[in-house]
């Protein structure tokens, strides 16, 4: 069995320091009371309060910020000639050893996820593996289930360990921990927390009982092929997105989510400088696909929704083999007029006879 | 279900880290399109750049961004790289007020190019249609420069006026060699203009080349090339022997952003070539 420790409640500020003082920027959930209550992933600091409850908005900024610079350019003469201009690039990406504490197994398969077109495609994104290498993941398994998750219908599960360097399971008492990489292993070996092995049994409990409360999942094999298959009935898709408000909440919240944009920012080439950004965007924004002329492949609502689920659950899995979603839900409980891809998937499913355009 | 991914060659490093370069020349080639021809900046690595007819480039214009072109002028050409940019937007529209001596960045070769070698002993038949012809001018100088390869080489490219014509300096050439079928329209008569004059499927429909061991390479807008892959089909040309490049808005370059993908697949790495059957396998999303 692989080495597992045990931690206490009152135990969990030490273990935090701990990994802060391996180097590490700690990441843990943090209660914002706004209006809209909400929980999100902050930098932990000494005696600052956290919780364990699930994020509102998984740490995908981890290895993805919302905004981060590719490359800085500024132009400098040489003082000797100036009318010889030499250029400076600097593209030396912003890592820092990171922990994402007390995330969900859906959230570290996330990252899983995020992998494949971004360190196994056919170029490998420096700035996304400079991140990826510094950051460990420490999950909490979840011990049931919630009614927008559905983490079982895409190869997951509450206990599920893609993703993950470390898996916590919650038990009567206090968490064990468990190290599932060699990198997660090795931060539970320098640690100075107690052996959790003899505990081990009840974690099993724990973790069926979790699995045991979950509502049954409909097999959902067929959805590449029956998606691909009602690529061209528009009504379909018209039927599906009506309400839809292409406000892109459903991205911006998704663990998985991953299409960006590159932008210039500041000045243009002089000697002040500027930077060329990448920042989050999304396919559900009508502006995503147009082009210079004009041309839009994505014309209509309905296309971009398809393009979206048609990604996660057709073309991601016939390029990478799994599906681009972890089942975490945030995109049916963010959604402002309640469009769950869920019900999409099913009724993709249950259509009988995909219709011509 | 997993597809085979092909790392193609690429510059070592960071894919999104462009080349920095120098603008040589400018070229005013209509009222709206312009060619630059840029040099590296790195000696050594302007001298090993060797790319394949059809790759495409992101050029940029630090402070404004960067947009896809095709490189177009022939990969024997060493000296410099050759983008011809129609103004349609902001980073084009920065393109155009770039002068020889500003500095510029370059991410390139990208994507892949079209397959001449599957076209040896056959005749190929291009049809360029407005800043299409960029794509089409690098692949048939490339396949005029390897003449004895290939059967009969034609020409079709159309313009909406005599004005909107890029490589005018050329196409006296183009129209005067004897290796070359080379047929030039517009959209609507024009006084003082002695070619054909209609819409480019109507012309090519007129022409009527023989679709028996031909290959027709098509570039243009896209309601070009569904009108134009229509007219083919009716000349009987089989779906494997349409070549197509796709316009598509691309970002990164290498497959990841999400926004030219058509289906599965990446216009910037598995495209901007496609042969009319390999799209008939894709959603219709063009």
């Amino acid at each position: 069995m692989s080495m597992t420790r045990f931690v206490t409640p009152d135990g969990l500020p030490a273990f935090l320091a701990f990994l802060s003082q391996q180097g590490n920027r700690v990441l843990v959930p943090v209660e914002k009371p706004a209006a809209k209550r909400s929980i999100v992933f902050e930098p932990w600091r000494e005696g600052m309060p956290f919780t364990l409850e699930k994020a509102t908005v998984p740490a995908k900024e981890a290895v993805l910020p919302q905004s981060e610079t590719l490359v800085r350019y500024k132009k400098s003469r040489d003082p000797e000639n100036p009318s010889r201009i030499s250029m400076q690039l600097d593209d030396k990406p912003e890592a820092e050893a990171t922990v994402v504490f007390a995330t969900r197994p859906c959230d570290a398969r996330g990252y899983a996820i995020l992998d494949r077109p971004y360190l196994k495609g056919p170029f490998a994104d420096p700035y996304y593996k400079a991140r990826r290498e510094a950051l460990t993941v420490i999950s909490l398994t979840c011990n049931s289930g919630c009614n927008t998750c559905f983490c079982h219908w895409v190869g997951g599960g509450p206990t599920s360990p893609e993703g993950s360097d470390i898996l916590m399971t919650e038990i009567e008492g206090g968490y064990v921990l468990q190290g599932i990489t060699p990198k997660g292993e090795e931060l539970l070996a320098a640690s100075t927390l107690e052996d959790g092995a003899d505990r081990f049994s009840k974690v099993e409990e724990v973790r069926k009982a979790a699995w045991a409360s979950l509502v049954p999942a409909p097999n959902i094999k067929e959805a590449p092929e029956k998606l691909a298959a009602m690529f061209t009935d528009v009504e379909f898709w018209q039927d599906q997105t009506d309400r839809c408000l292409s406000c892109g909440a459903c991205t911006y919240f998704c663990p998985t989510c991953y299409c960006f944009n590159i932008t210039d920012e500041g000045e243009g080439l002089s000697e002040k400088g500027g930077r060329r950004l990448r920042s989050w965007d999304n396919c559900m924004s009508s502006l995503f696909t147009r082009e210079a002329s004009g041309h839009n492949p994505r014309t209509i609502k309905a296309f971009r929704m398809r393009n979206r689920v048609s990604h996660k659950y057709s073309t991601y899995p016939e390029n990478w083999g799994s599906f681009s979603c972890s089942g975490c839900g945030r995109c049916i409980s963010n959604c402002p007029v309640c469009l769950d891809i869920r019900a999409i998937v099913l009724a993709a499913l249950e259509a009988k006879q995909p219709k011509a355009e | 279900m997993l597809r085979e991914v092909t790392a193609r060659p690429q510059p070592a490093g960071n894919p999104y880290l462009p080349m920095t370069a120098t603008v040589a020349e400018v070229i005013q080639e209509t009222g709206n399109i312009r060619t630059l021809r840029v040099v590296l900046d790195d000696a050594e690595a302007m001298k090993n750049f060797t790319y394949e007819p059809g790759q495409v480039g992101q050029l940029s214009v630090f402070g404004s961004g960067e947009s896809t072109f095709v490189i177009n002028s022939p990969p024997s050409q060493k000296n410099y790289l050759q983008f011809s940019v129609m103004q349609a937007g902001e980073v084009t529209a920065a393109i155009h007020r770039l002068s020889p001596g500003d500095k510029v960045g370059v991410r390139a070769p990208l994507g892949n190019y079209f397959p001449y070698n599957d076209w040896k002993g056959k005749d190929v038949f291009f049809v360029g249609g407005g800043i299409g012809m960029a794509p089409i001018r690098t692949i048939m100088m490339h396949v005029l420069e390897n003449r004895k390869d290939y059967g009969k080489v034609s020409l079709l490219y159309g313009a909406r006026t005599p004005r909107d014509m890029a490589f005018s300096y050329e196409t006296e050439d183009w129209l005067r060699r004897d290796d070359l079928d080379c047929t030039l329209c517009i959209d609507a008569p024009f006084e003082g203009w002695e070619h054909k004059v209609g819409l480019i499927p109507n012309v090519l429909t007129e022409l009527n080349p023989d679709p028996k061991n031909c290959v027709a390479v098509l570039c243009g807008p896209p309601i070009m090339i569904k009108f134009t892959v229509q007219a083919l089909e009716k000349l009987n040309f089989a779906p494997e022997n349409i070549v197509t490049t796709l316009e598509k808005r691309m970002k990164c370059g290498v497959g990841i952003c999400g926004r030219c993908n058509i289906g599965g697949r990446y216009v910037c790495v598995d495209g901007p070539v496609f042969t009319w059957k390999e799209l008939q396998e894709l959603p219709p999303e063009m």
